[in-house]
């Protein structure tokens, strides 16, 4: 089948293709690429004619009647929670959490009074996570944990860091509490289960949070308890989703063979299918720590403890080195986190199939908790112990940063600001103009034929749906320019991810450096780097692309080096031996065959592009992201704002559906 | 082969002790610490707790913990800082989880919905905290010196065309503020006849990084701004002179073409919180201050990279007697 998400040059004739899926079979002949040029000509033609009016733009502080209704509904929620049932309940396990998290504070992080120190201080939290790690994955992850808790430790951010590990263990840990049934639900359940659960967990997903944080406080609380809620309405679906995938993928044949010894339902689930799929589940748990980590700093705007705090109390002052380092910190974190739970997993395949010397692990362990009982003793002994006196490092690596960063902006500034007008001048505006200044019926009408174009009868009934809803809750022309915002910011991510994606896929060493630096970029709150990216571009919309591309190409690059590895190397050396240029050996031989690596890399930088469009709200973007913002700020506003956070996932869900019908078709494998 | 391993962990292992057990001698140990704590606490004053909502800007916590130090160190007690939205914060009076927000720029929808006439009473105004909220349209300093004529509105169309960015679709970019802020810029923009468009700059951070960007590399820039904010320490701006503010000129949100009031920033507390009353109480209804000692706090905190808590006491230890003055 053809790849309509290739170039037009890749893209053969279809006469295989059946005639009510897609453009019909008699003129099956013209490529899929013309009927979606004769669709853009099309619309240009009109819009031409129709530019400005009926573009349903709503000003500043206009509402709906919608919208208006939405707030009054919150309005009304808010007034009576005195003697609401649920909120009584909801609170009571909010207070549960904040009590959880409390006691664990004054274990480990904050001084447990009367003791002017918590209970076990830095030397012994630290010996006992080495320990862990030299338990659950061998000395290296040891290592690498000890440097961890070190660096929380002499950089003044200790209390902190730990808050946020103990949040984020509890919200993780509930996580896997409610994710792991639902995703056996998922893996066992049929397709209507697998619909309806897709489609919430990606309601979970893209909603801002800015949306669901004032009512997460009112039903559950405000600090720790609300910290935990939001964490794991975030952190809860990538569990889920790939713990079920991999339940689902589980051989049936296996399935098969076990079944006929006359096993029970349960049995089947404990003995066959969670041991084969365990590696998949332990990819989810780690998707799901990585996720809870990045909602640090806006758990922080509910008195979340944790790293967040310091980024945002820098953020106010404008100051980035004060925010680089706690930012920094919470990379540190994330990366000791995944290489932990990653390497714990390949640990114990290891140690299940007789690959370690057992008797040898339990005499290392057994030896090294001496030395960690001793620390654990002097920790809660000896003030030294307790608490690590400050070297000082912290205002000198700020001051480094802020100095970097100054020169950094004064030597490249006029480049930048000079890229943001050509890009803004050729991309951003003409395309902003034709989507936002279209009539409504013209955008909608050329959005659902691109989507029957691209993706066939499949794709129209979502795209319907999610154009209905965007009119229904009444920001089409925000959408209309977040939509735009998103297509521009996807194309530098896929300008990127095909550039680094194929050096680090030809390259080990390309790959041994980029790699921690995508990491980075994945986890690193955008509040760290937003100053010098405003210093850089100004509050303009290009600034919003930026942070957004930051936070998708990550992914985008990782999926196509993978996508481009994975291409059997005996084609590679066919290609060689018939002379073809390092150059043909990509555009012809290793790009067409990673192509479905590419759609898949398309759609999730897309969705996470959309994913930064609150951010972008906070940087002179407006639209969609501007509308969250100002709903989070001013209550009377919060219906305007659920508006926007509800056609952001309209958006983000619609665009998805396209892409999946897409790759449907083409036969490459679904998205996600 | 494993005999060695046995013998080389084992040594390690109460090598590792030993050193740790060296490096312990000496020093007093957390017990001493300890009972001294618990014989301080039970001198401790009859104060309680206060929760102080921080809204997340300098301004605020410079008073916020000016207050805060003034309770804990000088009338015991226990006070918790809760880092909030605003409207957060209000949610939290309610509940008990808040008692004080020290600096309030005015929401009329959520008095509204919390205080006693028309809402469900769980806040109450505390009175104004002397600092008063200077609000309009301001220029970087630059802007100002080689072009004084740009200080009044009346000139600012001849210069529109050098404040246009990739933002403003032609015309000049007016920079809205913070969404936090209540603003009427779209509507005096349009009944001045300036040809100007409003650009949301969307946050603090992002119109700061702007007027200093803007400053330093000497670009036309106009936008919302305020005062007191620890900016105007670093880049003074100049403000542009709007028709001057009347009683009810800006009843009608579409028809504003006059400049913002200047605002009694004002205390809100919790009801419940009040009428337990206690010295912490009588402290904040004391409490009042002016924008310059707020400005020198915020100084030392956003200039002089200071603690909140060391700032607050390095200005409570040279304004006793303003401190007095509160608690009598």
């Amino acid at each position: 089948m053809s790849a309509t998400l290739t170039p037009p040059a890749a893209a053969p004739p279809t006469p295989d293709q059946p005639g009510r899926d897609g453009p019909g079979r008699s003129i099956a002949s013209i490529p899929r690429w013309a009927w979606a040029l004769g669709v853009v000509v099309l619309w240009v033609g009109i819009w031409a004619l129709t530019k400005g009016t009926d573009t349903l733009a709503l000003a500043g502080r206009e509402h709906t009647d919608v919208q208006t209704s939405l707030g009054r509904f919150r309005d009304d929620v808010l007034a009576g929670r005195a003697d609401n049932p649920v909120i009584q309940l909801t609170y009571d396990l909010g207070a549960w959490f904040t009590s959880v998290v409390d006691w664990l504070q004054r274990m480990l992080s904050v001084p447990d009074f009367p003791r002017p120190v918590p209970q076990v201080g830095w030397l012994g939290v630290t010996a006992v996570a080495t320990w862990v790690g030299l338990a659950v994955a061998g000395w290296r992850i040891a290592v690498l944990v000890a440097a961890s808790f070190v660096s929380f430790g002499v950089f003044g951010y200790w209390s902190e860091a730990i808050d946020l590990l103990i949040v984020t263990f509890v919200a993780v840990g509930v996580s896997v509490l409610i994710g792991m049934p639902l995703a056996v639900l998922v893996g066992t359940g049929n397709r209507a289960v697998n619909a309806v659960t897709n489609t919430v967990l990606d309601i979970f997903q893209t909603m801002p949070t800015f949306v669901y944080l004032l009512p997460i406080v009112l039903f559950f609380g405000i600090g720790a308890a609300g910290a935990v809620v939001c964490t794991l309405v975030y952190a809860l679906p990538p569990i889920i989703r790939i713990a079920g995938h991999g339940i689902r993928n589980v051989s049936t044949t296996t399935i098969e063979a076990t079944d006929s010894a006359g096993q029970t339902w349960w049995q089947r689930l404990t003995k066959v299918q969670l041991p084969m799929a365990r590696k998949t589940i332990v990819v989810g748990l780690n998707q799901t720590i990585m996720a809870a980590l990045s909602m640090a700093t806006i758990a922080s705007y509910v008195d979340g403890p944790g790293l967040g705090q310091p980024v945002l109390d820098a953020l106010v002052k404008n100051d980035v080195g004060g925010a680089f380092v706690p930012g920094a910190l919470i990379v540190v974190m994330a990366v000791m986190l995944d290489r932990s739970t990653t390497a714990a997993s390949e640990y114990s395949e290891m140690a299940a199939r007789g690959g370690l010397d057992l008797r040898l692990r339990r005499i290392v362990l057994a030896a090294a908790a001496v030395p960690v009982l001793v620390a654990l003793h002097l920790s809660r002994t000896y003030p030294w112990a307790a608490e690590l006196d400050d070297p000082g490092w912290t205002p000198k690596v700020a001051d480094a940063v802020d100095g970097f960063f100054e020169w950094f902006t004064d030597t490249f500034r006029d480049a930048t600001q000079a890229f943001k007008d050509l890009v803004s001048a050729v991309l951003l505006n003409p395309l902003q103009s034709l989507l936002s200044e279209s009539p409504w019926w013209l955008a909608g009408g050329a959005i659902l034929a691109l989507a029957f174009v691209v993706g066939g009868l499949r794709a129209v009934a979502p795209t319907v749906v999610c154009l209905g809803g965007l009119l229904y809750f009444g920001l089409w022309h925000d959408a209309m320019v977040t939509l735009n915002m998103t297509l521009v910011g996807t194309v530098l991510v896929m300008l990127l991810a095909v550039v680094l994606g194929v050096a680090m896929a030809r390259s080990r060493a390309v790959d041994v450096v980029l790699r921690p630096t995508l990491d980075a970029g994945q986890t690193i709150p955008p509040f760290v780097y937003l100053i010098p990216v405003l210093a850089l571009f100004g509050p303009t919309r290009f600034t919003a692309i930026v942070a957004g591309v930051v936070y998708a190409a990550p992914v985008a690059i990782k999926l196509v080096a993978d996508g481009v590895r994975a291409v059997s190397p005996s084609t590679i050396e066919a290609g060689r031996s018939t002379g073809s240029t390092r150059w043909q050996e990509i555009v012809k031989v290793q790009l067409p065959m990673a192509r479905a690596s590419l759609v898949l890399a398309a759609n999730q930088g897309l969705l996470y592009v959309l994913a930064m469009a609150v951010i972008g709200g906070l940087v002179g973007a407006g639209a969609l992201g501007y509308d969250v913002v100002l709903g989070f700020a001013r209550s009377e506003e919060w219906g305007k704002g659920a508006a926007a956070g509800i056609s952001i996932v309209l958006l983000g869900i619609m665009v998805d559906r396209i892409a999946r019908a897409a790759a449907h078709r083409s036969g490459a494998p679904a998205a996600r | 082969m494993r005999h060695i391993s046995w013998r080389a962990t084992g040594l390690t292992s109460v090598a590792a002790s030993a050193t740790l057990l060296l490096a312990a001698c000496g020093g007093g140990t957390i017990d001493d610490e300890t009972k001294a704590n618990e014989s301080k606490a039970g001198g401790a004053g009859e104060c309680g707790e206060i929760n102080m909502a921080v809204n997340p800007w300098v301004g605020y916590e410079a008073s916020a913990y000016v207050v805060g130090r003034v309770a804990s160190e000088q009338l015991g007690c226990k006070v918790n800082y809760k880092n909030l939205k605003e409207d957060v914060s209000w949610q939290g009076f309610g509940t008990g989880e808040v008692d004080v927000v020290i600096e309030d720029w005015g929401h009329p929808d959520l008095e509204k919905k919390f205080f006693a006439e028309e809402g469900d009473g769980s806040a109450m105004d505390a009175g104004p905290n002397g600092n008063v909220g200077i609000i309009g349209w301001y220029v970087p300093p630059w802007l100002a010196e080689e072009h004084p004529d740009i200080l009044e509105h009346e000139n600012l169309n001849k210069y529109a065309e050098q404040f246009a960015t990739s933002e403003s679709g032609g015309k000049g970019q007016f920079l809205g503020a913070d969404p936090s802020y209540v603003q009427f810029d779209e509507a005096i923009i349009s009944n001045l006849g300036l040809d100007f468009k409003v650009v949301f700059s969307g946050s603090e951070a992002a119109t700061i990084t702007a007027f200093q960007q803007a400053e330093k590399n000497k670009e036309f820039l106009i936008g919302y701004f305020y005062e007191p904010q620890w900016l105007f320490a670093e880049v003074p701006l100049e403000k542009v002179a709007l028709p001057p503010y009347e009683d009810g000129c800006q009843d009608d949100p579409a028809k504003v073409a006059c400049d913002y009031p200047e605002t009694d920033l004002k205390k809100i507390v919790s009801t419940s919180w009040e009428e337990e009353g206690g010295s912490g109480v009588d402290l904040v209804k004391g409490f009042t201050w002016t924008n310059d000692d707020q400005n020198q706090v915020a100084k030392y905190i956003s200039e002089d990279g200071m603690k909140p808590e060391d700032a607050a006491d390095k200005w409570i230890a040279d304004n006793q007697d303003k401190v007095d003055a509160w608690l009598e």
